[in-house]
């Protein structure tokens, strides 16, 4: 799930910063820079995890900071593509369902790649997955907001997005780059810089509760299953 | 800023969560919001999954005892972050197309997941009862006692899971 990226960059010591040991003063402003934003074709940055090189600082006429070229290696999220991961459900549309890893929200398992049969419930506004069992009748299973839910990556979509600006307030959330805020905001059409597209069309993924058993598909004897049996109002699955 | 590369290596999700948890308990700086943030959400993240009762020693006797069965660096990596404790987990994680996996070398590979990481739950489910501590070794005893009242798993797995812990002591 996490990839270590080697990157290159000229950090600037602002001179408040001098009193400072180099390395630390150089950490902070990478991870002031990097934590939590989506750089293009890399993946979204978490943390620094090492500073390989510094070259000489030097200064720039006209400016009093130092200028140090670093070269590092920054952890960071990017699935391989065809690796499972386990999420949350965030919430359903018709589209597909929406999962989040708490860090990262953009991942969206469309429609098609659901189980097969799966139907949308206005009403409930989840997805539900019609079961068939063998005599012919159907067990509805629901995938309900919070449920943890495994699925395989099947693509990753990069975008390119315009710089975003400096943060206004706490509650005001930055768009863009930062992905941990919710994408879209009404006033301007919003790219999401990364975004995962995720499948949960074969045997052992979706909803972790469906697979309990060790892989049986047949419910009948199990006890956990009563409850989706009458699960009229979609409370779904609360194994606790 | 230049990419020299994009994927030097790989991480196990036991790496990401001792580097954040490093950063996590130093000093807390202002400005530094952002990394606040992504730190403690994917702290959260890493310490529901099963790399939380994970040590170097258990990954690394773990991917000694995966050498035998010919799998690819990517599903090893797959595995260790998220062990397989049943036979479908394990055909989800390993592309066995070419040269399918019998029954038997998928019971022992369930069979390591436990030896190595020591019973460790059966599906990552987040408000499981079990009082994950974060001590890294000798916490088999807790784990045994609250394996019984977890959800029910196949029988022939819950047994073999409590004789191993002593023979797998270092």
């Amino acid at each position: 799930m996490f990839v270590l990226a080697e990157l290159k960059d000229t950090v600037r010591i602002a001179p408040d910063q001098f009193n400072l040991q180099l390395v630390d003063a150089v950490r902070d402003e990478i991870d002031r820079k990097l934590a939590n934003k989506v750089l293009l074709n890399v993946g979204l940055c978490i943390a620094l995890k090492e500073i390989v090189s510094l070259q000489d600082s030097i200064i720039l006429p006209g400016d009093g900071a130092s200028h140090t070229e670093v070269l590092f290696r920054y952890i960071v999220f990017r699935p391989m593509v065809g690796t499972v991961m386990t999420g949350k459900i965030r919430n359903c549309s018709r589209e597909g369902v929406h999962v989040t890893m708490g860090f990262f929200d953009d991942i969206l398992i469309p429609h098609a790649a659901l189980q097969h049969p799966s139907r949308f419930d206005e009403a409930e506004q989840a997805w539900v997955w019609e079961y068939p069992l063998e005599d012919g009748a159907k067990h509805d299973l629901f995938m309900d907001v919070g449920e943890p839910i495994k699925f395989r990556v099947s693509r990753e979509i990069f975008e390119e997005t315009s710089p975003v600006g400096p943060p206004k307030t706490d509650a005001q959330s930055t768009q863009g780059p930062s992905t941990s805020t919710a994408a879209a905001t009404a006033a301007q059409e919003t790219k999401t810089p990364y975004k995962i597209i995720g499948a949960i069309n074969e045997s052992g993924l979706g909803v972790l509760s469906w697979w309990d058993q060790q892989g049986k598909e047949d419910y009948q004897d199990d006890e956990d299953n009563a409850e989706y049996d009458n699960d009229e109002d979609g409370e779904g699955a609360c194994e606790e | 800023m230049e990419t020299v590369n994009a994927t030097y290596s790989y991480l196990t999700n036991m790496e990401v969560m001792q580097v954040l948890q490093k950063i996590k308990s130093t000093k807390k700086k202002f400005g530094l919001r952002n990394l606040a943030t992504v730190t403690y959400e994917a702290l959260q993240y890493l310490e529901e999954s099963p790399c939380k009762t994970q040590t170097r020693e258990g990954i690394i006797s773990y991917v000694k005892d995966l050498a035998n069965y010919r799998l690819k660096s990517h599903e090893v990596l797959q595995m260790v972050n998220d062990p397989p404790t049943s036979p479908l987990h394990t055909q989800l994680l390993i592309d066995d197309n070419k040269s399918p996996l019998t029954d038997e070398e998928n019971e022992k590979i369930i069979q390591l997941t436990y030896k190595h990481f020591y019973g460790v739950e059966p599906t990552p489910q987040p408000a499981q009862a079990q009082p994950q501590s974060a001590a890294k070794e000798s916490k088999r005893a807790e784990q045994k006692q609250s394996q019984p009242p977890a959800a029910p798993q196949t029988e022939g797995q819950a047994e073999p899971e409590k004789e191993k812990p002593d023979e797998a002591n270092k």
